[in-house]
């Protein structure tokens, strides 16, 4: 798309979704948010990229293919069920708590984190691979 | 209350089914996620209608409050959401590629698969 | 212990699926990652099948969640047969996809989509809560379209549109019934449905949800008349892909049917004999017709599985233990040998070059070995002593006879003999007939092992089945046991629940003691 206002504030826009994006996966502990709808902020930070620069570009800022990025997600979300089974205690998917303090600042961390870090990789590459296979087709096309 | 929630109900299952009856691809995968929508809405209702808080525990207690609504419709329904949302997107891609593919919205003149190997027509099947 | 063992069926292939992802630019490695993943899911398979034989019912709570809350996963007999059909059968299919599955399948995405298939069927098997069962339904509709493009060309997606659009609409009717069983009942756990059901007798809401569920799991099962799907879609993808539809996908519907009309349901269910004696005896039959006109082998073995949900669905429909016993076993022994038939036409196709048996004839000159197999297959789908489908076709017209459902049992009969018609015919054309003219025989390809190895396997299952069918019978009629008392089923798991959790802290309470 060519438009300068969309051009130059992309990269403005790309750093401010991901970071809210971030904060909403990090606040589903307790309040609304989580991996599912921060995945979804996070995917369309790519989708705003996505449409100022084309699919490609979107890919080189993605690093990693998003068919990958959802293998690594899975298996963040596998292995945040792994500790009960080890011997732990409970069945697959028991969540285990940590709670302690860093400088004052009371931390809430479960494995529960992993298992939402790992939705939100899943989330953000999956919307992400279909979202570059449809562009990257309707590029050619209308032969932008 | 509940005559005018089963009445939203059977509209937007109507207009769900009216679309499914389409011809169109892309109609039909929006009917069916009209129709979807719909039968969340069904969930919801089977959970009963009626209290309304937020179906939170507070701090220091370990049930809900009195008055709160059901929180397993809730969940069930967000499942159901999150599900038919991606079926919904896998549905436009599919129904886009297909249209690209195929060179037409149009379900009838779909005829690609129902050919192959068709034991009544007129050519041998193709071999690929 | 056992939560591991029932889970692991499960946390294999969803494993299997995410290594493959992490390798997706690089196929030969996803290959070795679901070759190993499917050989560790069938030792767990066989190991789960041994530990229940032992112990009765096992089940587990993932997150300790306490039922009727939270999700059991539970292992009964019925369901830890068929994980291990399935695992027989999907293990046949990933050594085959190496033939069979190029470099553009690949790319498609065809070994994460194949795992993630495995995992929604065996999460069907396993579910106990009948939400979470439309889940896996969803897992299984997703991955099986994604499969049915991996070659993408017209006729593949136009068959997957169709598959998807139908299969969607059937999911969502069952989900309406999910509604209203909840509605009327106010749990969905299946353990605990089992018992409130009959407590609450009939009423209008269970009704309905019952017919919700009946129509939902007629579309998915293939059943006539909302079998239109079926003959659209199956026989577009490759051989292998084909060959685990076949196996596993409408097998489901009918699993899912079985564990409903009779565990859920039982007392309501009894009203619906007619209609699911008519239904059964028209799918067996219309299937069977249907695929005797036939030209193409797979146009002609996906109707030959319409005609076997029409026996599979008789077992329910007669509505005795020994029935639906029956219609177990017959389940076990339907996947093996229509994953090994839909695998063979791959190797006629390989062998052939065709699927046309107009245009083939003369294999079994150049392939007696592949003949030798076929026939074994054939013969054990059409029911013929010494293979598994004469034990699973006595049992269930035994049952007939015994339930006093002659009319059903003449059906079964005559489509037996059509189905035995729609091999020879196969055998006839493609193997026995001279090849073409301008074919020379000589030069036709030779079929390498990976090719030959699962058909063999998997028609040797079946052989062993039916020389030694003993060990199958007894769990399969302990499986019928607990369907038809629905109190088994749910001590059962309730026991089962209860062992699991006996040395675990509650994880919510430790977090506000501190």
């Amino acid at each position: 798309m060519n438009s300068v206002i969309l051009h130059a504030l992309t990269r403005l826009f790309f750093a401010a979704m991901l970071i809210f994006s971030i904060f909403i996966l990090l606040r589903g502990h307790n309040e609304p948010g989580g991996g599912f709808i921060g995945g979804l902020a996070g995917a369309s930070a790519y989708a705003v990229v996505t449409m100022a620069f084309g699919a490609h570009v979107a890919q080189r800022w993605l690093i990693i293919h998003p068919v990958v990025l959802c293998g690594v997600g899975l298996v963040c979300a596998i292995l945040s069920g792994l500790p009960p089974l080890m011997g732990m205690g409970g069945s697959f998917l028991t969540h285990l708590w940590w709670i302690g303090e860093i400088g004052g600042v009371e931390l809430h961390l479960g494995t529960t984190l992993l298992f939402d870090i790992g939705v939100y990789f899943v989330v953000v590459g999956g919307v992400l691979s279909m979202l570059f296979r449809l562009y990257d087709t309707g590029e050619e096309e209308a032969g932008w | 209350m509940i005559l005018l929630y089963a009445i939203t109900v059977g509209a937007v299952m109507a207009a769900g089914v009216y679309m499914m009856l389409d011809r169109n691809v892309f109609r039909i995968m929006l009917g069916l996620a009209l129709v979807a929508t719909g039968v969340n809405l069904i969930i919801f209702l089977a959970g009963r209608l009626g209290p309304v808080d937020p179906a939170i525990i507070s701090t220091g207690t370990y049930a809900l409050m009195e008055g709160a609504a059901n929180p397993l419709p809730q969940a069930l329904v967000l499942t159901a959401i999150v599900i038919g949302f991606s079926l919904t997107a896998l549905a436009c891609v599919l129904a886009y590629e297909a249209t690209r593919t195929l060179g037409t919205l149009d379900a009838d003149a779909m005829t690609a698969a129902r050919d192959e190997g068709d034991p009544f027509g007129s050519e041998p099947a193709e071999t690929r | 212990m056992t939560d591991l063992l029932v889970i692991l069926p499960l946390l294999v292939p969803l494993t299997a699926a995410a290594l493959c992802g992490l390798f997706w630019l690089r196929p030969s490695a996803q290959r070795v990652v679901t070759v190993i993943g499917m050989a560790a899911l069938l030792a767990c398979a066989v190991a789960l099948v041994l530990a229940v034989r032992e112990n009765g019912i096992m089940a587990t709570q993932p997150g300790a969640w306490a039922a009727p809350f939270g999700i059991s996963i539970v292992a009964d007999p019925l369901s830890v047969l068929l994980v291990l059909a399935a695992s027989i059968l999907a293990m046949a299919v990933a050594v085959f996809s190496f033939r069979d599955v190029g470099m553009n399948e690949l790319r498609g995405g065809f070994f994460p989509l194949f795992n993630g298939l495995v995992l929604g069927v065996n999460g069907s098997f396993l579910t106990g809560d009948v939400f979470n069962m439309y889940v896996w339904f969803e897992v299984m509709l997703v991955c099986a379209v994604g499969l049915l493009v991996v070659r993408r060309g017209g006729v593949n997606l136009d068959g997957a549109v169709k598959y998807a659009a139908l299969n969607l609409f059937g999911t969502i009717l069952f989900l309406m019934g999910v509604a209203f069983l909840y509605g009327a009942a106010g749990t969905l756990n299946i353990a605990d449905l089992a018992v409130i059901l009959p407590e609450l007798g009939a009423s209008t809401g269970i009704t309905v949800a019952l017919a919700f569920f009946l129509l939902a799991l007629a579309v998915k099962a293939g059943l006539f008349p909302l079998f239109f799907w079926l003959p659209i879609s199956y026989h577009t993808p490759p051989a292998a892909i084909s060959a685990i539809f076949a196996g596993l996908l409408t097998k489901v519907g009918i699993y899912a049917t079985i564990r409903i009309v009779t565990l859920i349901f039982g007392a309501q269910a009894a009203d619906l004999t007619t209609v699911l004696t008519i239904v059964a005896a028209l799918t067996m039959l219309v299937g069977a017709l249907c695929a005797a006109a036939q030209s193409d082998i797979r146009r002609m073995l996906v109707f030959l599985i319409m005609s076997g949900m029409g026996y599979l669905l008789m077992g329910i429909a007669i509505g005795t233990t020994e029935a639906v016993s029956a219609s177990i076993f017959y389940l076990f022994h339907d996947i093996v040998v229509k994953g090994a038939m839909f695998l063979l036409a791959g190797a006629v196709f390989f062998a052939g070059g065709t699927y046309d048996l107009r245009q083939a004839g003369g294999l079994v000159r150049s392939h007696p070995v592949l003949a030798g197999v076929f026939i074994f297959a054939g013969l054990s789908l059409a029911g013929l002593p010494l293979f598994s489908g004469f034990w699973a076709k006595v049992l269930i017209i035994g049952a007939a006879m015994d339930g006093a459902a002659y009319w059903l049992a003449a059906a079964a009969l005559v489509a037996g003999f059509l189905n035995l018609y729609c091999v020879a015919k196969i055998w006839m054309e493609a193997f026995w007939k001279a090849a073409p003219e301008g074919v020379d025989i000589a030069a036709r390809p030779k079929l390498p092992l990976v090719v030959m190895a699962p058909v063999t396997g998997l028609v040797l299952v079946s052989t062993a089945i039916g020389l030694w069918p003993q060990p199958l019978i007894e769990t399969a009629d302990a499986a019928g046991e607990i369907l038809m008392n629905p109190p088994l089923y749910s001590e059962g798991v309730i026991q089962a629940v209860i062992e699991g959790t006996e040395d675990v802290t509650d994880p919510v309470v430790e977090e506000g003691e501190q």
